[in-house]
């Protein structure tokens, strides 16, 4: 099956759940396990990814588990939407934040959005590997590779 | 003679978990919050103070390039550096310590050995190695049948995670020029009967290397039992320094085989019209070798020497035994790799969890364990899995660890439930 307009547009994560849903909710949780149960949950609002966009060109290399990412761009709203996927959960709470901060919008806003910041405020690399830090500044790199086409074009 | 010269202990120590965890210093320390428990041995292994301090009396007291100086420092270095080589050739038993080749690790040692049957080898002939070998045991062989025209073939697996013989045997065959194959596997934990296999090589000509990487944390090959031509091994699995590891060779497979890299060191004359080489084991050794790392490497053997190695061993099964007893604690756990023969490694699955999320909410308590293919892809592969988590045991593990380790994982299937 292929990825329809209305599978981006139906994303929560940006959308009805927003940063500030996350923020609220996650930056006073002191114990590892409720931040972990947490980013697990925000996981699982990810939408399903079709399977026929799994492919070579989606991937997203720099991550240890598996994640692809597709985008679809609306002319007329100048909005750029995303899906990720991954078969870590972990990965996919991760993939979570970053969309509740980043899909939906334009390419211009997007690319002036400061990732790092909303990191740093979440406290996140504390929490996390290096090696999955670089996972997810490969994620964000990618949404703003395809944000940045867009600009230029 | 310098005191880092080879002693051997003249009394085993009794086995004490306790006492040996005061040796390794980077084991007291707290990750997260919470007493670091470290199962990635069969990655990197953690070092004894007398490692540390043998490298640092090393640098103190006696730093000099090897084999060259007119003076007592550079006396000292060679000493300390040529002592360490015995040792290593004792740790074998090895003929002699021309035998004994320093590379930079495993992975170096088996380049080595390609390269230097490289010349031997033609199109059509077969290298066979194994289905459960680290890729430093595959790719290498691959390079050369690239450029040789030969062949690497796969000896099949049983899902338990053995050898299969009758797939070695019908694998066998006039073309075989090489048999490489792992003593210990890496993923599974399984000991592959490799004195037997050497013996059927041998038995037809084939020439024969064992990856000991995995091998020699757990229990002390002796290669002239084992008959193997090549033997390769680190040190930094063996409680020694990273940046140094072993290749044993019988001395006629040696110098039967061209230098692997040029320089000096390996050389006896240069000349613009004509460079012969120097002797084994000097032949391979070309540069300033990792002299601190060789000494360190000597002082770990050493350290291994001065316990009751059999006591050692049953220490590491008793952990391995915990941990089997414990799987059924932990819904949905599935042990890969069950052979009848294994070293303390315990690769494994869990329904519905994705290694990377074991591993990252483990580190979370503290504990220490690797995730992911672990440089054996066709494995994975032949597993049908991403990847596992693997825990890895050394004598220094203790039993209580091995129940911390069941206690947090589930607490990880808790939290995602």
């Amino acid at each position: 099956m292929a990825a329809t307009e209305q599978d981006f547009l139906d994303n929560p994560l940006g959308k009805s759940t927003t940063l500030e849903d996350v923020l609220d909710g996650f930056e006073f949780l002191d114990d590892w396990e409720d931040r972990y149960a947490f980013i697990i949950d925000l996981g699982k609002q990810l939408p399903a990814f079709p399977d026929d966009a799994r492919t070579e060109e989606n991937y997203v290399h720099g991550c240890q588990s598996q994640v692809w990412l597709i985008s679809y761009y609306d002319e007329a709203s100048d909005k750029l939407y995303l899906l990720i996927d991954s078969d870590a959960m972990i990965v996919r709470g991760l993939a979570a934040m970053i969309l509740v901060a980043l899909n939906g919008k334009s390419p211009r806003d997007l690319l002036a959005t400061d990732i790092d910041e909303l990191f740093e405020r979440l406290d996140l690399f504390r929490h996390i590997s290096p090696t999955r830090g670089n996972g997810l500044r490969a994620m964000v790199g990618k949404i703003r590779d395809i944000a940045a086409a867009k600009t230029a074009g | 003679m310098s005191d880092l010269s080879v002693a051997n202990t003249a009394t085993s120590k009794a086995f004490d978990v306790k006492a040996i965890r005061q040796d390794f210093p980077i084991l007291s320390q707290q990750v997260n919050g919470k007493p670091l428990v470290y199962l990635d041995n069969g990655a990197s292994a953690q070092k004894p103070i007398a490692v540390l301090d043998a490298m640092d009396h090393y640098y103190r007291e006696m730093h000099s390039n090897v084999h060259r100086g007119a003076h007592t420092l550079g006396d000292r270095a060679t000493a300390a550096f040529e002592g360490a080589r015995e040792t290593v050739r004792s740790f074998l038993n090895a003929r002699s310590t021309q035998e004994i080749i320093w590379t930079r690790g495993t992975t170096e040692a088996i380049n080595l050995v390609a390269n230097g049957l490289a010349p031997r080898l033609k199109a059509g002939d077969e290298i066979l190695v194994s289905h459960m070998e680290h890729h430093a045991n595959i790719v290498p062989w691959q390079m050369i049948a690239e450029r040789t025209g030969a062949k690497v073939v796969p000896i099949q697996i049983t899902p338990q995670g053995e050898l299969d013989m009758e797939s070695f045997n019908s694998l066998l065959n006039d073309r075989t020029r090489v048999l490489a194959i792992t003593h210990a596997s890496n993923v599974l934990g399984t000991i592959n009967p490799v004195a037997e296999m050497v013996s059927q090589a041998k038995a037809r000509g084939i020439i024969t290397l064992l990856d000991g990487a995995q091998a020699v944390p757990h229990f002390q090959p002796d290669v002239q039992a084992l008959d193997c031509d090549f033997y390769a091994f680190s040190s930094h699995k063996l409680f020694g320094p990273t940046g140094i590891g072993v290749l044993y060779g019988k001395t006629a497979m040696l110098e039967a085989m061209p230098p692997y890299q040029g320089g000096g060191e390996m050389i006896e004359r240069v000349s613009f019209e004509r460079t012969t080489w120097n002797v084994l084991p000097y032949k391979f050794e070309a540069g300033t070798p990792a002299i601190a790392e060789a000494v360190g490497l000597g002082a770990a053997i050493r350290y291994l020497n001065s316990f009751d190695r059999e006591a050692m061993e049953a220490a590491e099964h008793a952990l391995l035994e915990r941990a089997n007893q414990l799987v059924e604690t932990v819904p949905g756990m599935t042990i890969i790799g069950t052979a009848k023969q294994k070293v303390p490694v315990m690769s494994f699955k869990i329904e519905g969890l994705h290694p990377s999320d074991i591993g990252t909410l483990l580190d979370q308590q503290g504990i220490a364990i690797r995730t992911g293919h672990h440089c054996a892809m066709p494995l994975m592969d032949f597993y049908g899995v991403p990847g596992t988590a693997r825990a890895s045991f050394a004598f220094y593990n203790t039993l209580d660890e091995v129940d911390q380790l069941f206690t947090a994982l589930q607490k990880v299937q808790r939290l995602f439930t």
